[in-house]
């Protein structure tokens, strides 16, 4: 199975490394009223059944933080982009 | 004895004679032929006993389905149980074995449990060993598994070799029939990179065994052109003897090629198998399809036989089976052996349709009956004779062998293995391919199309959309003219009129009269029959006996068979070796060695080493005359606390970090502040998790105003460059930072003790080292030995005066040794991790022991560590309630009461009184070392409000090593409590 790397291209799966989730932001407050939205930070995922994204890490190559939108039934991964880009995009 | 040789045709080469032994006696057979063909030319019909009842068994099929004839094949560490015998090329020198029968073949006390049959019925095991539950273990299933049983494994190493490869194809073409064969012809022509594999040694599929007529020659010969042509096509592979087993996702297909398991041992240079991961945008499912066994008394004696086997063997390998055979079927094919046996000069002397309307086909001049059953077989070690019933009373006929024809079942496993359930079709009485997309399309007698004339269209078709799909273009070409044979089917699951035993799973010896019964215990959904009748459960995953198992469920449970479906299908299609899924990849290539750069250094001083992970780590250095490695390791610290020690510390994980907010990315990743540290200084660090459990600790250095050097420990050096990825990429990707992992490029060891210094300044000769140059936490780029870069910090994991020194790690070595040899003078004495330990624990400093993944900063003593004037990673969770919670297990120091009991990490603390329970756990000791300073064992623990019991005398407790012995709780530091020796 191989999954495209935004900065290597088409790599073999073993390549990469599974993380989770990539709906979850982290918080950006410290005020202790702020805890549950750590807590579902931290703790809640969701577990859909269909089209999620998550993050995965290219650890035996570029060592980049990928966030790839894959179907948890069938295993299709159906786009990829950089953690980074993902992250400047959502923060903007 | 009643198989013998053809006088002509065939596909074997009859000039190359080849001798073999089957349980020890000799044989001989020719080129082309299988174990199984040539066993039968030489009359040889008895080949196995079955699984529970030991009955005698002969060959069922010409295929890998091939559930009865299974042999050990090879001897020594190339023995291997459970080989299929129809799947075996025969080569001269070949052994093989039978199993599962004791004295004899022949003579098998075993076969004595047919007697007691009446209570092996489905769900035996279940019923009648239940009681006492204590015998299970030691008595019911050692009798069970001597009895019941397979061949056995061999206990020598295998000495061949097995490879891993990858292929990349536009067009996977899975099967070497006419459809495969079409389909790839066609696709290939349009340039595509095209694959076909077939499990067997020559393509052709059922031409090989059929009499078939296209474009007015034989199948075989339009099959040798079409090879003929792909062999010239530079993009078309052709994979014989590999067999897809398994369908993965992205359309990846696992395949086993057997380079060298038709030689009597590979050549030097070739591996036994070779497992294949195959990438394949396209692929054509070109199976073809298996013939079922029909369900009647007797069906498994030896000479009862598939009819296409029948037919496989007289044409492909002109053998007969027997002298005189019939034909029973419920499907037009069945008329095809009659055929073929008479057009080769073999007896047949009726063919039975279970069929009362049919129209009838030519049976070349064999008696036929229509609507008749066989009922009984007679014989013991091989057929002599067949009871039937066409509305007569019973009648008998003299034969000695039985050529029988249930349908066929299309080979659609591979394209279920993802989960899609096949489909019913009732006109042909089958289970045939779900609709998987473009992806894997089937193709042929794969999908249910039992005419040539259908395989050739569909392969060709398929094979020319995958082309067009992959971007080649296909031009359209006329189909090659076929004479077609009819083909149609009444099913027949089961004569119930039987007399005796009818067999439908026969590798795991399953009666038909064990399904209805399942039932009636309420196992009715056909996943728990298969469980408690093992109905399929066989090394032959089934494939003679599945869908005959379902067609009499449906009928004892009232259901249509589309009801009642399918077990799920899963890989392997047929078994694969665990050699090849090891590959090269046992002994040290199983995983690879980490050393360190200063290994050489090491193992010249007479380290003995410890894995770590993957690193091969210095833990002692025995000298001549010690006992023991508790002797020189109280030796080592000595030394090192008496003068000066040197140890490997190359192994901690090393991070380069650059850039203009590094001060600010370490802030956020420590829990401890960096913004006042200043240039030329280390600092201990300590990184949480997010949820506020520590992580990882270490020290990191400012080496310039925007470059810093930071260390992990050993075990998380690879999850903290990971976490500092994840940590930059997604959290803050504003920060204008850089950092590399540099485990690798230096070299780093540990100087300490009180003449530390002393050894270092004579080979620092750029730097005079004091106090005021060179306080301690001070770090340094400087160079050693005139010439050679090097990092000095001080800094201390023992609580001696002492010092980290890296250098480029090819340096490691010979810095090593300067060292030795500068510091001769000074006692210096090298020392490994288990010193390294000791002497931490000693000091009270934390580690894996305590780091462990349930302990917070204040847990461990670090409270203090924790930044409140910034945010960083697991600031706000570790200050959840529970983590904060005053009784807390916290660290704490341990020793013994008297001085002269033995700790032990993993004992328990109870208070003093308390029984020891899972209520009255207080905690448990985590790192324990005996103290040379103290002359004692001493020790860290977890123990609930700790800090407040210093001094507390409690019980230490361990059922499993029988320890119960009084420990006094302390404070964690055990020597030197006010730290001279550091700033000594």
């Amino acid at each position: 199975m191989r999954i495209k790397c935004p900065h290597c291209g088409e790599r073999p799966s073993e390549e990469f490394s599974y993380l989770g989730d990539a709906g979850p932001k982290r918080p950006s407050s410290n005020d202790p009223a702020s805890m549950d939205d750590w807590f579902d930070y931290v703790y809640l995922r969701e577990n859909p059944k269909g089209v999620m994204q998550e993050y995965w890490h290219h650890s035996g190559g570029c060592r980049g933080w990928l966030v790839a939108e894959r179907n948890t039934e069938t295993h299709e991964f159906i786009s990829t982009v950089s953690a980074r880009e993902f992250a400047l995009r959502r923060s903007s | 004895m009643s198989g013998y040789r053809l006088e002509r045709g065939g596909l074997i080469k009859r000039e190359r004679r080849l001798g073999f032994t089957f349980d020890g006696k000799p044989y001989h057979g020719c080129e082309g032929d299988t174990l199984a063909s040539a066993l039968i030319a030489n009359g040889v019909k008895l080949v196995a006993r079955s699984f529970k009842y030991h009955r005698p068994r002969g060959i069922l099929t010409a295929s890998s389905a091939e559930p009865n004839a299974l042999v050990e094949l090879r001897e020594g560490g190339r023995k291997e149980a459970n080989t299929r015998m129809t799947m075996v090329e025969l080569y001269d020198g070949l052994v093989a074995r039978s199993q599962n029968r004791w004295p004899s073949l022949y003579f098998d006390i075993g076969a004595l449990n047919q007697l007691a049959a009446p209570i092996f019925v489905a769900g035996f095991y279940y019923k009648t060993f239940m009681w006492p539950p204590a015998f299970w273990e030691k008595f019911y299933e050692p009798i069970i598994r001597k009895a019941a049983g397979l061949g056995r494994a061999t206990h020598e190493p295998d000495p061949d070799r097995y490879e891993k490869a990858y292929a990349h194809c536009d067009v996977l073409v899975i099967g070497g029939g006419p459809t495969g064969l079409m389909a790839a012809l066609t696709a290939g022509r349009s340039g595509a990179r095209v694959v076909l594999a077939d499990e067997g040694p020559m393509f052709g599929g059922s031409l090989l065994s059929e009499i078939e007529e296209i474009d007015a020659t034989n199948g075989l010969e339009w099959a040798q052109e079409v090879l003929g042509e792909l062999a010239s096509l530079p993009e078309v592979t052709l994979k014989p003897r590999t067999t897809i087993f398994g369908w993965y996702d992205d359309n990846v297909f696992g395949a086993i090629e057997r380079v060298a398991d038709h030689k009597i041992a590979p050549q030097p240079y070739e591996p036994r198998q070779r497992y294949w991961r195959i990438h394949a945008k396209r692929a054509i499912l070109a199976t073809g399809a298996e013939e079922r066994p029909l369900v009647f008394g007797g069906n498994d004696k030896p000479g009862v036989m598939l009819a296409s086997a029948v037919r496989s063997y007289v044409n492909r390998y002109a053998v007969a089976p027997g002298r005189t055979g019939v034909v029973f079927t419920n499907n037009d094919s069945g008329y095809r052996t009659a055929r073929d046996l008479r057009a080769k000069g073999v007896r047949v002397a009726a063919v039975f349709d279970s069929r009362k309307n049919a129209a009838v086909p030519d049976a070349g001049g064999v008696e036929v009956m229509m609507g008749a059953l066989i009922t009984g077989v007679d014989g013991g070690l091989g057929v002599k004779s067949v009871s039937f019933d066409r509305g007569r009373g019973e009648e008998h006929i003299d034969c000695d062998f039985v050529a029988m024809s249930g349908g066929f079942n299309p080979n659609v496993q591979l394209a279920c293995q993802r989960g899609a359930k096949p489909l019913w079709n009732e006109a042909l009485q089958a289970f045939v391919p779900p609709d998987n997309g473009s992806a894997l399309v089937a193709a042929g007698a794969a999908k249910g199309s039992m005419l040539v004339s259908e395989c050739l269209r569909e392969g060709a078709q398929k094979g020319a959309q995958a082309a067009n799909d992959t971007g080649f273009h296909c031009k359209a070409a006329a189909l090659p003219l076929t004479r077609d044979d009819s083909y149609s089917i009444t099913p027949l699951w089961w004569v119930k009129e039987s007399t005796s035993k009818a067999f439908v799973d026969f590798q795991n010896d399953v009666t038909a009269k064990d399904i209805p019964l399942t039932a009636r215990e309420g196992y009715r959904h056909i996943e728990l029959t298969k469980r408690y009748t093992t109905l399929g459960m066989a090394t032959d995953g089934g494939r003679t006996s599945n869908i005959n198992g379902v067609g009499i469920l449906a009928e004892a449970t009232g259901r249509t068979i589309a009801e009642v479906g399918t077990t799920t299908y899963r890989p392997y299609y047929t078994p694969v070796s665990f050699g090849a899924f090891a590959g090269p990849f046992k002994g040290l290539h199983f995983q690879p060695v980490r050393k360190t750069p200063l290994h050489e250094w090491a193992q010249e001083q007479g380290a003995v080493f410890v894995e770590t992970g993957l690193w091969m780590r210095s833990s002692w250095f025995p000298r001549p005359g010690e006992m023991d490695w508790l002797e020189t390791v109280i030796r080592e610290v000595k030394a090192t606390r008496g003068g000066a020690g040197l140890c490997d510390v190359s192994t901690l994980g090393k991070i380069d970090v650059q850039g203009p907010d590094a001060a600010e990315f370490l802030n956020r990743v420590y829990c401890n502040g960096w913004n006042t540290l200043e240039i030329g200084k280390a600092r201990y660090g300590l990184m949480l998790r997010e949820d506020g459990i520590v992580f990882d600790d270490g020290t990191t250095s400012r080496l310039s105003e925007h470059h810093f050097f930071m260390t992990t420990t050993t075990a998380n050096a690879a999850r903290v460059m990971s976490h500092l990825e994840f940590c930059h990429q997604v959290l803050w990707p504003e920060l204008d930072v850089q950092y590399v992992s540099v485990t690798e490029q230096w070299a780093q060891m540990a100087i300490a003790g009180p003449n530390a210094r002393a050894c270092l300044q004579k080979i620092c000769t750029d730097i005079v080292l004091n106090d005021q140059s060179f306080p301690y936490l001070a770090a340094k780029e400087l160079t050693i030995l005139g010439n050679v870069p090097a990092r000095l910090f001080r800094i201390s994991f023992s609580g001696e005066h002492a010092y980290e020194l890296s250098v480029p790690a090819d340096y490691g070595n010979m810095a090593a040794r300067a060292l030795m040899h500068a510091g001769a003078e000074f006692g210096i004495t090298p020392y490994g991790v288990e010193a390294l330990s000791v002497m931490r624990i000693e000091k009270g400093h934390v580690a894996g022991g305590e780091l462990n993944g349930t302990t917070t900063a204040v847990d461990l003593g670090l409270g203090r560590m924790m930044s409140t004037k910034k945010d960083y990673i697991g600031r706000m969770m570790a200050q959840r309630e529970g983590l904060i919670r005053p009784d807390r297990e916290v660290v704490v120091g341990v020793r013994p009461v008297s001085k002269s009991d033995r700790l032990l990490a993993g004992a328990h603390i109870v208070a003093r009184g308390d029984k020891p329970s899972m209520e009255t756990d207080q905690g448990y000791v985590s790192s324990v070392a005996f103290s040379p300073m103290l002359d004692m064992w001493v020790g860290l623990a977890l123990c609930k409000r700790g800090r407040e019991r210093h001094g507390e005398v409690v019980q230490l407790f361990d059922g499993l090593r029988d320890i119960h012995i009084e420990v006094e709780l302390c404070d964690p530091v055990h020597f030197d409590k006010e730290n001279k020796r550091l700033y000594a």
